[in-house]
């Protein structure tokens, strides 16, 4: 039988030397192919007699099982190879850098995200947003809120004023967000819980002001609202806003037309080289002024002193955003300058919840 | 409000610390703005007697000095005064000494070579006036080893409080002494005012020359004549007071007037009598009258404002400044002195209008105490007596001292209701009665009277203040508010608020950073962008290029973008969302979202990149902004017409209106006309998009918050691909609409993938080619079906637009 082994040494050999799978598949045609070395061997068996098939047929039969499974191996192995060759020729430069996405430039005003850090916690304890005009009335900025004409609380307001019309009347830039107050409590019935965000306008410039800024004023009017309400929301509020365990707080009284009894509250912060962190030191900054609503206010707006109540307290937007996120100018807030904005913006899914925290 | 600390002990018998009368003060709302303590900023600083003063080896004009300190041994120190001599009494500083006058810390130090242990210094040194051509001479009597400040009287602190405009009784030391007694502070040791008895009758009389009506502008004045007086400095200790409140001693007479301002809150005026010609005569001021004021300048009045006047005209502009004709000086001999009551708003509107700011008008327009009109003058009497001598005529008082006490009914219940605060009714009481009120009536309701010189107190919620400003704001208990109902908080957000808060995020999310510009521009560009309504005019601009409201938020996006551009930063994507203003009425004043693209800040990325980028922004860059806002906003785009054109300040080739019709604009996007640029002085390429989120349809009300059914095709899409050749101007989305009306049920996508003009198609057209998606819904088409609608678009475009297929 050294013809069939002569076979099979010569097959295998030219399995194992084809060197692509082009030329294993001729070696597999030459061999298994129906007119193949092999499949002619096999066409023999059937023109045998019996012991002749009894004899041969597993020698050819082992003989094609042979091939067929070098062959098997072998384009497996040649597979192989192919592939590490084409990885080994499929590589890109990964230090190139990418375009950063318009999400990664975009930025949201530290204004606008405090204002929304504001409505995150507010709303939290049912207060909606109340909104007005910033062309007002001397009704609404003044006369309602208890200034009386002529009064030095007036003037101290530095109020812009717009040309008198036909009946002499001048509107004005509203110098506080507190006209907003009036124009909720006129439109809707206790109880009321609302903050009133807005830009306000006063007739001052320096280092420290510009002629517009920003305030959050808060109204709380119902049957029982007292003081001591309004201590415990702005500690709270003070606490959640500035994301501190504990916050001390001052209340000094003082004067405001629109609120009896009036005070300022201060905040007891340390000062750490350019920072400021609240809730321990000893240093006192003052961040808000607040009050019960004057009875002339409610009765200016229908509502009786004697049954309702209720009180009012308001800060600048700019500054708590300043103390907040550190911020040491204010005129900056202003001049849309991009690399300020940058810097000091938050990104556009930074979205301030009390679930997730107000700023990560 | 500034008062010394010995000062306040005229009015007030106290053993408490500076410290806590500080605490006191900011506890009770009388807040200190500011302490200038010399003892504490001075205290290092001693005196020195000089032993020995020898030429510095060294140096000309140097000594080298052993000076006695007052402790251990002399030191050597080398000093450059021209005064430094052997014997001198003066001031020294050991090392380590901050100097304030200079703002350095002195160290053991040598000099030339000649070691020095410490300084002498001179008044400058010290932040303190006098000679400072040299050190310090002090008497030869003075302590050496004393403290400085100490010896020198310096050691009285001096408090200056912010005074809310509510409380013109604390303008006066006395007032303040008063709250501080209240607040457990100490007793109050005001002395009582005792009438001087005159000699004869005053010879000049007052005259109130007054409209009927007109008399409240001066309820009462009070006048006395001293004769024989002799004018000049006043003593030490008046000088000093004065002058430790920043005040400038004149002569005693007027230091008098001002100590007594000071001191009581009771602004006084005094005349030479010898100047005044004939009676005084209050009245208003006639038009285009003259007053040469006590300040050197000279004021033209109008009826608007109250004179004192003689037969020689005005003397005195009443209430706030004295005039330089009849005012005292060292040869006054005859003195008048005034003490009136002034109607604030009055006092108020002259200050105001002629720009005088003085101590008087300060208190006369928050509110005098009328009670003070004669004691006024009985107390400046006694002043002049002691230190000027004379002889008083009775009291003139022409008009009436008004009656300023009310009474007011109290329910104790209101101290709680109003501040949750829990305070016995007998505290409550004595707090009322430590500040001047008298308290009456046993019952659940008080009648409290107000003292005269508290006119902020009108009604129970002022007396309330008072209970809590004493009792102290700290005793009040946090206590929570409980929440309107229980449960889960509602939304508490408007539309428009929502609105507002997500364009912010998405134009964010477009790599826009949001911008804060200022609500007023100037006239010239209100016009440009549409407005310039006179009643949008500001009266007192704090500039002229912010004078007007604004009617756009272009004008201050695009003259920030070139400021950026101006430092460098020309690729730069801003936008703002912020009122805008039509006129001067809440409807007029609507919110606008603008995004503005600069350089090449596209979405898609800024300035050149290896993977694509680097075009200039434009048109269609603004158009995407536009259109991802409204699909944001929950605004089918499908409804949205696109009219090429914008308003006057777009280019109008390249720029569009945003509208549902004719009548429902919501904005724009575009490029900006050239000539508006221009005026700007800025620079492109610019592209902008502009929503006024106001005028946004509201979405329908439904009563469940499921989505519609999806339902979705169980045979796969095909696409067929058209390129249309149409006249150049053919608008591709007219050739959009046509092939949509040409199938309407299998049509799912229509895009539009190139635009071609050139080579091929002849001059004047261009290629439009559109692929369109077939999406079946029943069963797969076969191919005569897919021809026959293929037919049909083509001639559909063909007939709205003229087009025909590309070859």
């Amino acid at each position: 039988m050294s013809d069939l082994s002569h076979l099979e040494t010569s097959l295998i050999e030219a399995v194992n030397a084809a060197a692509s799978e082009a030329a294993l598949e001729a070696v597999r045609v030459t061999a298994l192919g129906k007119k193949g070395s092999v499949s002619e061997l096999l066409k023999t068996l059937g023109s045998m007699t019996p012991d002749e098939r009894k004899e041969r047929g597993p020698l050819i039969n082992g003989l094609r099982d042979r091939v067929a499974a070098a062959l098997a191996d072998r384009k497996a192995t040649l597979q192989e190879e192919a592939l590490s060759a084409r990885l080994a020729q499929e590589r890109a430069d990964v230090t190139l850098p990418v375009q950063e996405g318009p999400q990664t430039r975009g930025r949201i005003h530290p204004i606008s995200q405090v204002i929304d850090e504001l409505t995150a916690i507010f709303a939290d304890m049912g207060f909606a947003i109340a909104e007005g005009p910033d062309v007002e009335t001397d009704f609404y900025n003044f006369t309602a809120l208890n200034f009386p004409e002529g009064h030095p609380a007036r003037e101290m307001h530095d109020t812009f004023f717009f040309s008198p019309d036909a009946k002499g009347e001048r509107k004005v830039l509203r110098t506080h967000t507190s006209p907003v107050q009036v124009r909720t409590m006129q439109g809707q019935k206790p109880p009321i819980r609302v903050i009133c965000p807005g830009r306000t306008y006063r007739c001052d410039s320096d280092q420290t002001h510009t002629p517009m800024f920003h305030q959050v004023e808060g109204l709380v009017i119902d049957r029982s609202a007292h003081f001591g309400h309004l201590k415990w929301i702005l500690e709270e509020f003070c606490k959640a806003f500035f994301e501190v365990p504990n916050v001390k707080m001052r209340f000094r009284p003082s004067f405001f037309p629109f609120t009896e009894p009036s005070a300022e509250v201060d905040i007891q912060c340390a000062r750490k080289g350019g920072d400021i962190r609240f809730g321990e030191g000893e240093d006192w900054l003052e961040i808000l002024g607040c009050g019960m609503v004057h009875p002339n206010v409610l009765r200016n707006v229908g509502l009786d002193p004697d049954e309702y109540q209720g009180f009012a307290w308001g800060m600048g937007i700019d500054r708590i955003a300043m103390l907040k996120y550190g911020m040491p100018d204010l005129r900056p807030f202003f001049e849309a300058d991009a690399r300020w904005l940058s810097h000091y913006g938050f990104r556009p899914l930074d979205l301030p919840s009390l679930a997730g925290g107000l700023s990560v | 409000m500034k008062f010394s600390l010995s000062w306040l002990k005229d009015h007030l018998a106290t053993d408490a610390s500076l410290d806590e009368i500080l605490d006191a003060l900011n506890r009770i709302g009388l807040e200190v703005e500011d302490v200038e303590d010399k003892a504490k900023e001075l205290a290092a600083f001693r005196i020195a007697h000089i032993l020995t003063a020898e030429q510095h080896p060294n140096a000309d004009r140097l000594r080298v000095c052993s000076v006695d300190t007052g402790e251990g041994a002399p030191v050597q120190i080398v000093c450059g005064a021209p005064n430094a001599r052997a014997g001198l009494k003066t001031v020294f500083a050991p090392p380590g000494t901050h100097i304030p006058g200079k703002d350095i810390t002195i160290a053991v130090g040598a000099i030339r070579g000649v070691e020095s242990r410490g300084m002498m210094c001179s008044p400058e040194e010290l932040d303190l006036p006098g000679d400072s051509s040299g050190i310090f001479e002090l008497p030869d009597d003075a302590p050496v080893g004393a403290s400085y400040a100490a010896w020198a009287g310096l050691d009285d602190p001096v408090i200056d409080v912010a005074v809310t405009p509510n409380r013109p009784d604390a303008l006066g030391v006395a007032g303040i002494a008063r709250d501080l007694a209240a607040a457990g502070l100490g007793s109050l040791i005001t002395p009582d005012v005792a009438p001087v008895a005159g000699e004869g009758e005053n010879p000049v009389r007052v005259i109130r020359d007054f409209a009927p009506g007109d008399e409240r502008l001066n309820p009462a004045f009070a006048l006395r004549l001293v004769r024989g007086v002799k004018n000049g400095p006043s003593p030490e200790w008046l000088q000093k007071r004065l002058t430790a409140i920043g005040l400038r001693p004149i002569n005693a007479l007027v230091d008098i007037t001002n100590y007594i301002t000071f001191d009581r809150g009771r602004p006084l005026h005094v005349f030479d009598a010898a100047k005044v010609k004939g009676d005084l005569v209050v009245r208003r001021a006639r038009a285009g009258e003259e007053l040469l004021a006590l300040d050197g300048k000279t004021y033209r009045l109008d009826e608007g404002n109250v004179v004192i006047a003689d037969d020689n005209g005005p003397e005195s502009l009443a209430g706030i400044m004295g005039g330089e004709h009849s005012g005292c000086d060292e040869n006054t001999t005859d003195v008048l002195i005034e003490s009136a009551l002034w109607d604030a708003f009055t006092i108020a509107r002259t200050g105001r209008d002629l720009g005088i700011i003085t101590d008087a008008r300060y208190r006369f327009e928050r509110g005098v105490d009328p009670a003070l009109t004669v004691p006024g003058v009985e107390l400046a009497t006694r002043l002049v007596l002691d230190l000027c001598g004379g002889t008083p005529s009775e009291v003139t008082l022409a008009g009436a001292v008004p009656d300023a006490e009310r009474t007011i009914a109290l329910p104790w219940a209101e101290v709680k209701r109003l501040t949750g605060l829990d305070i016995a009714r007998d505290d409550a009481r004595a707090i009322l009665q430590a500040l001047g009120f008298v308290v009456t009536g046993d019952g659940d309701t008080a009648d409290v009277v107000r003292p005269s010189w508290r006119p902020d107190v009108e009604g129970k919620a002022d007396l309330v203040e008072e209970v809590l400003r004493i009792a102290g704001i700290d005793n009040v208990t946090s206590t929570p508010l409980p929440r309107i109902e229980p449960g889960i908080t509602k939304p508490v957000l408007t539309l428009l608020q929502r609105r507002t808060r997500l364009a912010r995020r998405l134009y964010a999310s477009r790599g826009l950073v949001e911008a804060v510009t200022w609500s007023f521009v100037s006239k010239a560009e209100a016009e440009l962008f549409g407005g310039g309504d006179a009643r949008l005019a500001l009266a007192n601009p704090i500039a002229a290029d912010l004078s007007d409201m604004r009617p756009s938020l272009l004008p201050g996006l695009i003259r920030a973008a070139q400021r950026n551009a101006d430092r460098g930063f020309g690729d730069v994507a801003l936008f703002e969302v912020g009122q805008v203003f039509a006129d001067d009425t809440p409807e007029g004043q609507t919110t606008s979202a603008v995004a503005l693209r600069r350089g090449s800040a596209r979405a898609e990325g800024v300035g050149k990149h290896w993977d694509g980028g680097g075009e200039d922004v434009g048109m269609f860059d603004a158009k995407a902004d536009a259109f991802a806002l409204l699909t944001a906003l929950g605004i089918a785009t499908a409804g949205v017409q696109v009219v090429p054109g914008g308003p006057a300040w777009y280019h109008p080739g390249r720029s569009a209106t945003l509208q549902f019709g004719p009548k429902t604009i919501i904005g724009a996007f575009g490029e900006l006309h050239p000539k508006v640029l221009q005026a700007l002085d800025a620079k492109g390429p610019l592209a902008v998009a502009e929503i006024v989120l106001d005028r946004l349809p509201a979405p329908k009300e439904r009563p469940t918050k499921a989505r519609p059914k999806l339902v979705l095709s169980d045979f796969q899409p095909l696409s067929r691909d058209f390129a249309f050749v149409v006249d150049a101007d053919v608008a591709a989305g007219d050739i959009i609409k046509a092939i949509q009306g040409a199938e309407r049920a299998l049509i799912s996508d229509i895009r539009v993938f190139d635009i071609y003009e050139g080579p091929g198609i002849e001059a004047g057209r261009k290629s439009v080619a559109t692929a369109v998606t077939l999406q079946p819904a029943s069963k797969t088409l076969t191919e005569p079906e897919i021809e026959a609608i293929s037919q049909r678009i083509v001639e559909a475009v063909a007939k709205k637009t003229g087009a025909t297929l590309r070859g």
